[in-house]
C-alpha cells in the first residue's frame, strides 16, 4: 500500500479526530440540557409546580401533570418490576439453554425493540377498547409496564449472573434448598443491580410519550381513580409545544423532565459505582 | 407442604412469570394484526405498501411516501451518526484518559435518557428556525428530522460499538503494538476489523431506534404525506402517520393506521433478525443489544 501520510502524522491527526468526536458528544448534551434549563428554571416557581393549568395550559402550572406522571409510572413499575425480576430469576437461576428459554430471550428482545407507537396502538386496542378500561391512568400505566418490562428483566438478569458461583455453592453446601439460596443469598447480592434496572425501567416509563398518546387520555385534572384520564408531563409538553399554547410553560415542563432524568442518571451511576466497589472489595 | 413440592411450585411460578414476555408479544401481534388486517384486505397488501397516495378522506391508503420518509430520515441520520459514533466509541475504548471517560459515559447515558419529546422540543425551537434561515423553506424537513435523530441514536451506537471493541482480546492489540504499529494502525488494521460484526449490530440497532422514533420526528419533519424531492422537503414517517391521525380515525381509516403499525412491526422484526444473525456470526457477547 502506498502511504501518503506517514504513520506518526496519521496518529496525531486521528487523535484530534477522536478527541473532537468525544467533545462534540459532550457539547450536544450540554447544549440541549443547558438550553432547556436556562429557559426553564426561571419558570419553576412553587406556584408553577403546585397549581393547575388554566386555559388549556396557556397559564397556570403543571401540578396535575406531575401527579399524572408519578401515577402512571407507579402503576407501570408495580406491574413490571415483580414480573421482570421473577422472569430474570428464572432465566438466570433455573433455566438451562432449552428451546423455550431461547424463545423467552427472543421475546424479551422483541419487546424491547417494538416502536413505542406500536405499544400505543396495542394499548388502545387491548386495554382501552377490548378490556373497556377507557382512556385512563390504568390503560396508560399498563402500556408503559410492557415497555419497562424488558429493561428491568435484562438488567436484573445480568446482575444475577454476576453473583459469584461460590455464593450459591456455599449456601447449597450447608443444606439450603435452591429457592432458599436464591432468596437469601443470590437475590440480596444482586440487589443493587436489580434496583438499577427498576430505576431504568422507571425512567423509560417517565420519558415515554407515543405509547400514552392514545391510552391515557389528555385531561388536565388531577387523576384520583385509576380509571380517570390524565396527562403526564411529556404529553403536556407535546401539546404545549406543537399547539403553540405557551412557550414559558413548555420550557418549565421540559425543565422538570430534564431534572428528573438527570437525577435518575446520577442515582443509577452512584448505585452502579458502589456496587462495583463492593464486588471488587471482596 | 414438603420442601420438594414447595420448590416445584416456585419453579412453576417463576416459569409463568418468564413466559409473560412471550404472551405479551403474542397479544401485541394478535391485536395489531386483528385491527390492521381489514385494511390490508380491502386495499390489498401491494396497493397499501406501494400506493403513492395517502388521502383517507378520498379512500386512498398508500403508505409508500411514509416508507420513503422513514427510510430517508433513517439513512441520513445513520450517515451522520455512524462515523461520529464509531470515533466516539474508539475514543472511549482506546484513546480517552480515565478522567474524560468518567465524564463521557454519564453524558451518553443522559443523552440516551432524555425523553424523545424533549429532543422534538429542542428541534422545534432551535433547529427548525436555524434551518429556515439557512436553507430556506419552512425549516421542517427530512434533514431537520435526521439531525435530531442523529443525536438520539448516537448513544445506542456508541455503547454497543464500545462493547464490541472492548471484547477484542488484549493479545491482538499487544501483538500489533509489539510489531511497531502505531495506535491508529492497530485500531484501523487489527481491533476495528475484529470488532466489525459488533459494529454492524450496533448500526442496525441504531437504525431500529431511528425507524421506531415517533415524537421527535413528528415535531420537526413537517409531516407532509408526499414522496420528498429533496432532503429539504417535509416528510412524514410511518410512526408519525399513526400518531397524527389516530385521534380522529374511524372505520377503514382506523384499520389502515393499525396496518401502518403492521408494516412498522415487520420492518423492526427484519432488522432484529439481521442483528441477531450478525451477532451469532460474530460470537461477540454484546450487552443491552436492544433496538
Amino acid at each position: 500500500m502506498h502511504r501518503i501520510i506517514p504513520p506518526r502524522n496519521a496518529q496525531s491527526i486521528m487523535n484530534v479526530v477522536f478527541w473532537v468526536s468525544g467533545i462534540i458528544t459532550l457539547i450536544l448534551l450540554l447544549v440541549i440540557i443547558g438550553y432547556i434549563l436556562i429557559n426553564g428554571l426561571p419558570v419553576l416557581t412553587p406556584e408553577f409546580l403546585l397549581s393547575s393549568p388554566l386555559n388549556a395550559g396557556r397559564a397556570g402550572g403543571i401540578f396535575p401533570m406531575i401527579v399524572s406522571t408519578f401515577y402512571v409510572t407507579f402503576i407501570a413499575v408495580i406491574v413490571a418490576a415483580p414480573l421482570g425480576v421473577l422472569s430474570a430469576i428464572y432465566l438466570a437461576e433455573y433455566s438451562g439453554q432449552s428451546r423455550i428459554v431461547r424463545a423467552i430471550r427472543f421475546g424479551t428482545q422483541t419487546l424491547a425493540s417494538i416502536p413505542s407507537i406500536v405499544f400505543g396502538l396495542f394499548g388502545m386496542a387491548f386495554f382501552v377498547v377490548f378490556l373497556h378500561f377507557g382512556f385512563c391512568v390504568l390503560s396508560g400505566g399498563l402500556t408503559l409496564a410492557l415497555m419497562a418490562l424488558p429493561t428491568i428483566l435484562s438488567t436484573s438478569e445480568i446482575s444475577l449472573q454476576a453473583v459469584p458461583q461460590s455464593y450459591r455453592e456455599g449456601s447449597l453446601a450447608i443444606g439450603a434448598t435452591k429457592w432458599q439460596t436464591v432468596y437469601k443469598v443470590v437475590l440480596p447480592a444482586a440487589m443493587p443491580g436489580i434496583i438499577t434496572g427498576i430505576i431504568l425501567g422507571m425512567a423509560r416509563a417517565i420519558e415515554e410519550t407515543a405509547a400514552i398518546l392514545y391510552t391515557v387520555g389528555s385531561a388536565t385534572q388531577i387523576p384520583i381513580s385509576v380509571f380517570d384520564p390524565a396527562r403526564p408531563l411529556p404529553l403536556h409538553l407535546y401539546y404545549l409545544a406543537t399547539e403553540g399554547l405557551s412557550m414559558p410553560n413548555a420550557y418549565g415542563t421540559a425543565a422538570v423532565l430534564v431534572i428528573i432524568i438527570l437525577v435518575i442518571t446520577i442515582t443509577t451511576n452512584y448505585l452502579v459505582d458502589r456496587y462495583i466497589k463492593k464486588m471488587m472489595g471482596r | 407442604m414438603s420442601r420438594k413440592s414447595e420448590e416445584k411450585l416456585i419453579r412453576v411460578g417463576l416459569f409463568a412469570a418468564a413466559i409473560s414476555s412471550i404472551v405479551i408479544i403474542v397479544l401485541i401481534i394478535a391485536f395489531v394484526f386483528k385491527e390492521g388486517m381489514p385494511a390490508l384486505y380491502s386495499v390489498g397488501f401491494f396497493n397499501f405498501t406501494f400506493g403513492m397516495e395517502w388521502a383517507p378522506s378520498q379512500g386512498q391508503y398508500g403508505v409508500l411516501p411514509m416508507i420513503v420518509g422513514t427510510f430517508g430520515i433513517t439513512a441520513l441520520a445513520l450517515l451522520m451518526a455512524v462515523p461520529l459514533a464509531i470515533f466516539c466509541a474508539i475514543f472511549l475504548s482506546d484513546v480517552a484518559p480515565n478522567s474524560m471517560r468518567r465524564i463521557l459515559k454519564p453524558t451518553l447515558q443522559a443523552l440516551a435518557g432524555i425523553p424523545s419529546v424533549i429532543y422534538g422540543f429542542v428541534g422545534l425551537i432551535l433547529l427548525v428556525p436555524f434551518m429556515r434561515t439557512h436553507f430556506g423553506g419552512t425549516g421542517f424537513s427530512m434533514l431537520t428530522a435526521s439531525l435530531i435523530l442523529t443525536v438520539m441514536i448516537l448513544p445506542t451506537i456508541v455503547s454497543i460499538t464500545e462493547d464490541a471493541l472492548r471484547s477484542i482480546p488484549l493479545e491482538y492489540k499487544e501483538a500489533s503494538l509489539a510489531l511497531g504499529a502505531t495506535q491508529w494502525q492497530t485500531i484501523k488494521n487489527v481491533i476495528f476489523p475484529a470488532a466489525l460484526p459488533g459494529v454492524v449490530t450496533a448500526v442496525i440497532l441504531g437504525m431500529g431506534r431511528a425507524v421506531g422514533e415517533t415524537m421527535a420526528v413528528i415535531m420537526v419533519a413537517g409531516n407532509v404525506a408526499q414522496i420528498p424531492g429533496s432532503i429539504l422537503d417535509p416528510v412524514r414517517a410511518l410512526t408519525s402517520n399513526i400518531a397524527l391521525e389516530m385521534g380522529y380515525a374511524t372505520g377503514i381509516h382506523y384499520n389502515a393506521l393499525f396496518a401502518t403499525g403492521i408494516i412498522l412491526f415487520l420492518v423492526i422484526m427484519i432488522l432484529l433478525v439481521i442483528a441477531n444473525y450478525v451477532q451469532v456470526k460474530s460470537k461477540v457477547e454484546i450487552g443491552g443489544g436492544n433496538l
